[in-house]
């Protein structure tokens, strides 16, 4: 079966991760490329005029924008192997709640510890962790929110495990000292390949982040 | 078929709540409806949703479901029979989740709510914006009935409760969306002629009457 699958993205894009993650558990072959968002590509701009951002998913020449929709998609497309969303309905609303908690908290109460300083981001630091003992508390016993496998909410929240050691340098705080349970699963979806291989070193990370703080003006 | 107990957490204003009220109404679910009082919730809301303590809620047979676009998917998987919203076709399904998507972030986002919150350049830079993704909207209609095509689809329930904000910001931003965006109130127009939106969004001067009670207590002027 000869599928054309190619993939804009930005290296440090946990976004961008959740397609690569989704990818990789279906075994899917595809064409990653790298896009340098100060000087996007005419196939980015003609793929996503909508939002001009990365990732995006295109599959046979057919585009498929922002990644919680990709991970759907991927998921719906090739349904049988790996299954990230559950077939029961009322599981399929929780787990896509969660994936929405995340995609409204993490990453912008994220952006703000790395932002701010100050009271500001001792507020932004209290915050991210309070939104991590919820979603450690959703977890619960359970080794992955999918249950025994890789689920839906593992592939949506998992990428911004590559931001915690950037985090926690630029706010001077530990997430595993307040929040284990969570480190602890964010430990075991890195012993599979498929969340491995796409997620970039933490330690490139946070060289990012310096240089975008050096860039922004931020101290 | 068991009898199924639905309840709606609701506040008449939100286009979220209207959301679900139509796909209800598509799937002709009798359900409850309780209006909340959001300046006082009920114990009942914030147990159903301790997350966010926000409407809608959606209960059924006692196990809430939150967050509007995750309601009316849950909806058109448990009562898949009646009126589809989303389409078969994966690629399809992941267009309309993508304009969903679209509407959620830039129609009912921050930048919208400039246009009756702010005055002046502000308001004039909302208002732009605002028309401009109205447009985009009318691009992706296109010459189609609806955004679903030849019935009621996903997008069309994402988006039609805002409709019954259109004259409240008209007023507030002193412009005419209709000479903007002819088409998108053509559509909006036909979606009103159906029973279950008609019946599910609140009357236009309401919302307005409403607004400027909210701009009267935020002191906005």
């Amino acid at each position: 079966m000869a599928e054309e699958v190619v993939l804009l993205d930005f290296w440090p894009s946990p976004f961008g991760m959740r397609s690569r993650i989704a990818l990789a558990e279906k075994g899917i072959k595809y064409e990653h490329k790298e896009e340098d968002l100060r000087n996007k590509s005419a196939l980015l701009l003609q793929m996503n005029p909508v939002h001009k951002k990365i990732p995006v998913l295109i599959h046979n020449g057919k585009p498929v924008c922002e990644s919680l929709i990709q991970v759907q998609y991927i998921d719906e497309v090739w349904h049988d192997k790996a299954p990230l969303l559950p077939s029961d309905p009322y599981q399929k609303a929780t787990a896509r709640f969660w994936a929405d908690y995340v995609d409204k908290k993490i990453y912008e109460v994220g952006g703000r510890v790395w932002k701010t300083k100050g009271e500001k981001q001792a507020t932004a630091k209290k915050e991210l962790i309070e939104t991590l003992k919820l979603l450690e508390k959703e977890l619960g016993d359970k080794p992955y929110f999918g249950g025994e496998s890789l689920g839906y909410v593992d592939v949506a929240f998992i990428p911004f495990y590559s931001w915690f050691y950037a985090l926690e340098k630029c706010g001077n705080f530990s997430i595993e000292a307040e929040c284990p349970k969570l480190i602890a699963w964010a430990k075991r979806c890195m012993q599979k390949e498929s969340v491995a291989k796409s997620l970039p070193d933490q330690q490139k990370v946070y060289d990012f982040i310096l240089e975008m703080k050096k860039h922004f003006g931020i101290e | 078929m068991a009898d199924e107990d639905v309840v709606l957490l609701d506040f008449w204003p939100s286009p979220f709540g209207m959301r679900v009220r139509i796909a209800l109404a598509e799937k002709e679910i009798k359900y409850e409806y309780k209006e909340e009082d959001l300046r006082n919730k009920t114990d009942l809301l914030l147990k159903m949703n301790p997350i966010h303590k926000k409407i809608p809620v959606l209960i059924h047979n006692g196990k809430p479901v939150c967050e509007s676009l995750v309601q009316v998917q849950y909806i058109d998987e448990i009562w898949p029979h009646k009126s589809p919203l989303l389409p078969t076709d994966p690629y399809q399904r992941a267009i309309a989740r993508f304009w969903g998507d679209f509407v959620d972030k830039k129609i009912y986002g921050l930048e919208s709510g400039k246009v009756w919150t702010t005055k002046g350049e502000e308001q004039e830079a909302a208002k732009k914006e605002f028309i401009e993704c109205l447009k985009l909207l009318e691009g992706e209609l296109g010459n189609k009935a609806y955004f679903g095509g030849e019935n009621l689809g996903y997008v069309d329930v994402v988006l039609v409760p805002f409709y019954s904000w259109f004259y409240a910001y008209e007023k507030c931003g002193n412009f005419s969306i209709e000479t903007e965006c002819p088409k998108l109130i053509a559509w909006a127009k036909r979606c009103m002629e159906k029973d279950s939106v008609s019946k599910s969004l609140p009357d236009q001067d309401k919302i307005y009457d409403y607004v400027l009670h909210l701009k009267k207590v935020f002191g906005i002027e």
